[in-house]
């Protein structure tokens, strides 16, 4: 929260403001302790980054590696927990290794589309007239396309990778940002706070970035949250539409459309990733809930 | 009914559950209301008037409750009913009215529908039988043509007319007791008056009694039979009107009367003196007086050691007061001047000019069906001018045009014809971007509305370093130094740097805005009602700072405000801005004694004083302040002026008549206008 101008500006006092900011943060995380949701949202979360992090160590298999005795029988064993998939995979396995790239790319595009939505929506809303119009209307032309169309024609143009996909999200969700940002800058570039760094001639990027966007941070943060949940659904359907992540490497959608038509015989193989899927997600909601109480109760 | 009080508060106590802890927010409170009787709750915010009011209609939300004591009311505990005893009470029994009408009413229900939904609801009466009611209450409020106002919707009307709306609303069942909170705060100085007058006289019709809660002094004196002084929780002082006011014997009332600026005295004659400190937070209560730490009467020992009991004043049986010394006070007496001369020499070169000035502001683009529409006149012509080391106060109802002269003078709007000189430069067509830095250096401001003058994102220290870096061209690594010398100018400590707006109270941001726009050394200050957001105390030690930062630097001050009393108190050259243009100008001895143009005598007589001996006759405006789209071609004042003379008002700009230094834009001849009208001001403080 401190700005790259706000850093050292009283030298003297400067080791008392750090700790004030220190105790501000260790204020506002137990008050996020204090909310239900919160707290819950955290765990999950926390404990799928935790997951992921540490998935070559505890993963028990490699995660591509067929066992081709457990295609006998491919439910749930002694051997592989979760059981495997049609290719004698360890369902665990792959599930721990899929969490690595949902949870590098679902937050990165979002950070993408954030800074992309932010200046969009910071000049939109300061600028007002033509600048305003502009921006506008080109996000809602990106906003009125059906997106899954979008995705196709775009990764199927440039083809499927990670970054392709963070680029898709960027550009896809930062028109949404920008709105939001807009709508607050509209009502924050009328403060006095505003009046008064004109009047000692600060530049219009200071001011946006400076003197509004800070204070535009709660919302953001919560539709952050949120929106980092709809991107793991997102990559998720990608992945089920056969343009996610190239195979073999496991990916959550990839899985289950791969075993999607075995769901009548071997159902396991479906649901454990969407189960993956949906935790995740809910994880990420509940901790925009508790966000969101938070930014109320300030 | 029972015999006894009306209302009858026994040592309520009320408590509110904050991350904190418990807050006893009210220790133990008592007080009687009688059948058609108004009381007055007065003290400065967080002192828990609203509080009490709440409490007695059991709104205290979550996070309040009612820790002890009683609350009768008709012969009911009001503290042990349920819910559905309490249904059959509020709006029936006790109405309220608070201080957002908007607030209260529905948006999307007429006027009509909201209305006659309140007698329907308690008392189950027909549709026609409520209608007939609300339309006999609606003429009673004074709303002229009752059938076309019930159609209306809450935002088709003004603040005024809301607030009527709400009143009769609350009446309209014949409750035996209204609570207003604040009802006429955030009204103008002319509607509050007739609002104030309306209350005054539907009391007398009805016989409710009122709990009348306001922070100003003024309007208690006019509505209420007594007043009882709060302060943290606590009553110091409670007793009739003109006891309260002309024998104060609580340090905290003689504090709350000494902070008013006058409508009779100004800076040179009798200086504010504003209460020491703030008021603490309820959580760290001491055994003794609970104003003893701000008190400058206090003995330490006698007020800190043990609850303070309430006493009788000598010879007043109903006036009783909190405080061990009381009978050792002197008599207070009312703060008036000593006949100071000016000083200001007025011939000297304007430091600001305003020439012909004009504000015109395009309409939206919008889709246009039926031709483009007309450019909303927010100034026109205005004519104004303060030289150096003085300070200009230009004075109006909210519209007036006032502030959009701030916003030309700092380049945060451009005129549309006219100009502006500063120090000599023209400025008029200059927005702030295009102005060089000595320009920018030259004048900076003060706003309004402490909680957006500072970013909520930034720490004090940084806003008033980043002035300095700025304006000043100071390096990073020494405005430290500089951020302390200003905090100490605005009388703060230098750990206040590292604070953020949200730990600061309302008066120590508003001294932090002013140390922000004084980190340029500037020569012009304008300040857009700085003080109007602040309680009276803070309000005193903020004007009191403004003057000696001014006296001190030699600045010219362009000080906006609504209230005349504070005008009067710290301007030399006072303008009065109707609508846009300037009705009255001249030094403020003169704009404040007759001859006055219409305007400024009804303004002047609507003035809430707190001094039951004030006695002027009241001058109501009718009518509303015209759109900024329908001004008319005459004089602006015409439609309501209560001196309007004839076809001659409608028609023709009215000449400016020159005395001197003094103007007055008006059809009437100004010995003629001497002639009708009586001084406004009590002559004995004017001291001359």
């Amino acid at each position: 929260m401190s700005t790259p101008v706000a850093a050292g500006t009283l030298s003297a006092s400067s080791p008392a403001a750090s700790r004030v900011r220190a105790r501000r943060w260790r204020r506002r995380l137990s008050a996020l302790g204090e909310s239900a949701p919160a707290t819950v949202g955290i765990v999950i979360v926390l404990s799928w980054v935790g997951l992921a992090l540490v998935a070559p160590l505890i993963a028990p298999y490699p995660p591509n590696a067929n066992d081709m005795t457990a295609l006998a029988n491919t439910t749930p064993s002694k051997a592989h927990w979760l059981g495997t998939d049609q290719l004698g995979r360890d369902l665990l396995s792959r599930i721990l290794w899929g969490a690595r790239p949902v949870l590098v790319i679902a937050p990165l595009a979002v950070l993408g589309a954030a800074a992309l939505g932010s200046l969009l929506g910071l000049a939109a809303g300061y600028y007002g007239r033509w600048v305003d119009l502009t921006i506008t209307r080109a996000c809602d032309i990106v906003l009125s396309f059906p997106v899954i169309i979008l995705y196709m024609i775009i990764l199927a143009h440039f083809g499927s990778s990670a970054w392709n996909i963070i680029g898709v999200l960027t550009l896809t969700k930062a028109p949404i940002i920008a709105r939001i940002v807009r709508g607050m800058t509209l009502d924050l570039r009328e403060r006095e706070y505003v009046a008064a760094a004109k009047m000692r001639g600060e530049s219009a990027l200071y001011i946006m970035l400076v003197e509004i966007l800070p204070n535009a941070r709660g919302p953001l943060v919560v539709d952050m949250c949120l929106r980092t949940g709809y991107n793991v659904i997102i990559i998720g359907a990608l992945g089920f539409l056969g343009i996610g992540l190239p195979p073999p490497d496991p990916d959550w959608g990839g899985m289950v459309k791969d075993t999607y038509g075995l769901m009548m015989v071997w159902p396991h193989m479906a649901l454990f990733p969407c189960a993956a899927i949906s935790s995740l997600v809910v994880g990420f909601n509940l901790l925009a809930v508790g966000l969101r109480e938070l930014g109320l109760r300030d | 009914m029972t015999d006894g009080p009306l209302l009858d508060v026994q040592s309520l106590s009320v408590a509110y559950t904050t991350r904190a802890g418990e807050m006893a927010v009210i220790p133990g409170l008592s007080f009687q209301l009688n059948a058609g009787e108004a009381l007055g709750l007065v003290g400065e915010s967080g002192c828990g008037k609203s509080t009490v009011a709440l409490a007695i209609v059991r709104y205290l939300g979550r996070a309040g409750r009612i820790t002890g004591g009683r609350i009768r009311f008709e012969g009911r505990d009001l503290t042990t009913l349920d819910e559905a005893g309490l249904r059959a009470i509020r709006g029936r029994r006790i109405a309220m009215v608070y201080q957002d009408p908007m607030a209260s009413l529905n948006p999307v229900m007429t006027v009509g529908r909201q209305l006659m939904e309140v007698p329907m609801t308690h008392e189950g009466v027909s549709a026609t039988s409520a209608r007939a009611r609300a339309l006999a209450m609606l003429a009673e409020v004074k709303l002229a043509d009752p059938e076309a106002v019930m159609e209306r919707y809450p935002h088709q009307l003004s603040g005024g007319q809301q607030q009527r709306i709400v009143i009769a609303m609350a009446l309209i069942t014949g409750p035996a007791l209204l609570i207003m909170d604040e009802p006429t705060t955030g009204l103008d100085v002319t509607v509050e008056a007739a609002v104030l007058d309306l209350v005054r006289e539907l009391r007398s019709r009805h016989r409710s009694a009122i709990l009348f809660i306001s922070h100003n002094l003024g309007s208690v004196v006019r509505v209420c039979d007594r007043v009882a002084v709060m302060y943290r929780g606590e009553l110091v002082e409670e007793g009739p009107v003109r006891g309260i006011f002309t024998n104060p014997r609580h340090p905290y009332t003689r504090g709350l009367l000494d902070c008013l600026p006058t409508l009779g005295s100004d800076k040179r004659q009798a200086p504010l003196v504003p209460i020491a400190g703030q008021v603490e937070s309820a959580l760290a209560r001491s055994p003794g007086c609970g104003f003893a730490a701000r008190c400058p009467q206090v003995e330490i020992g006698r007020c800190t050691s043990r609850p303070i009991p309430s006493s009788t004043v000598h010879g007043e049986p109903d006036h009783r007061v909190a405080c061990v010394r009381a009978d050792e006070l002197a008599r207070w007496t009312r703060r008036s001047g000593t006949g100071g001369a000016h000083d200001a020499d007025r011939a000297r070169e304007p430091m600001v000019a305003v020439r012909h000035l004009t504000k015109l502001y395009a309409p939206r683009q919008r889709l246009r069906l039926r031709g483009s529409r007309a450019p909303v006149r927010a100034v026109f012509d205005v004519e104004l001018a303060a030289g150096r080391g003085q300070t200009l106060a230009i004075v109006g109802e909210s519209g007036c045009g006032k502030s959009t002269i701030a916003k030309v003078l700092s380049g945060l709007e451009v005129a549309t014809a006219g100009g502006v000189s500063l120090d000599g430069v023209e400025v008029g067509a200059l927005a702030v971007d295009a102005r060089d830095a000595t320009l920018k250096r030259k004048l900076q401001m003060v706003f309004q509305n402490p909680d957006s003058t500072l970013n909520p994102s930034h720490t004090v220290g940084y806003a008033i370093g980043r002035a300095l870096r700025r304006l000043q061209g100071r390096s990073a690594s020494d405005t430290g130094a500089g951020v302390a010398r200003l905090l100490d100018v605005v009388k703060l400590s230098p750990a206040m740097a590292a604070r953020t707006p949200r730990q600061l109270s309302g008066g120590e941001k508003q001294r932090a805005a002013i140390a922000r726009a004084l980190a340029s050394d500037p020569d012009v200050i304008v300040a857009d009602e700085p003080v109007s957001a602040l309680d009276v105390s803070v309000q005193a030690a903020i004007v009191n700072l403004l003057t000696e930062i001014q006296a001190a630097r030699g600045a010219t001050l362009v000080f906006i405000s609504h209230d005349l009393a504070v005008v009067r108190y710290l301007a030399d050259t006072v303008a009065v801005m109707y609508l846009g243009t300037v009705a009255e100008l001249g030094p403020v001895e003169r704009v404040f004694a007759p001859p006055y143009h219409p305007y400024t005598e009804a303004l002047l007589s609507a003035v809430p004083v707190p001094d039951p001996d004030h006695a002027v006759a009241r001058i109501l405006l009718e009518g509303r302040v015209p759109r900024a789209d329908e001004i008319p071609r005459g004089c602006p004042f015409a439609t309501r002026c209560p001196r309007r003379i004839g076809p001659i008002c409608d028609e023709t700009p009215p000449p400016v008549q020159r005395f001197a230094d003094h103007r007055i834009a008006c059809h009437i001849p100004g010995d003629e206008l001497q002639r009708l009208q009586a001084p406004l001001v009590e002559p004995r403080a004017v001291g001359r």
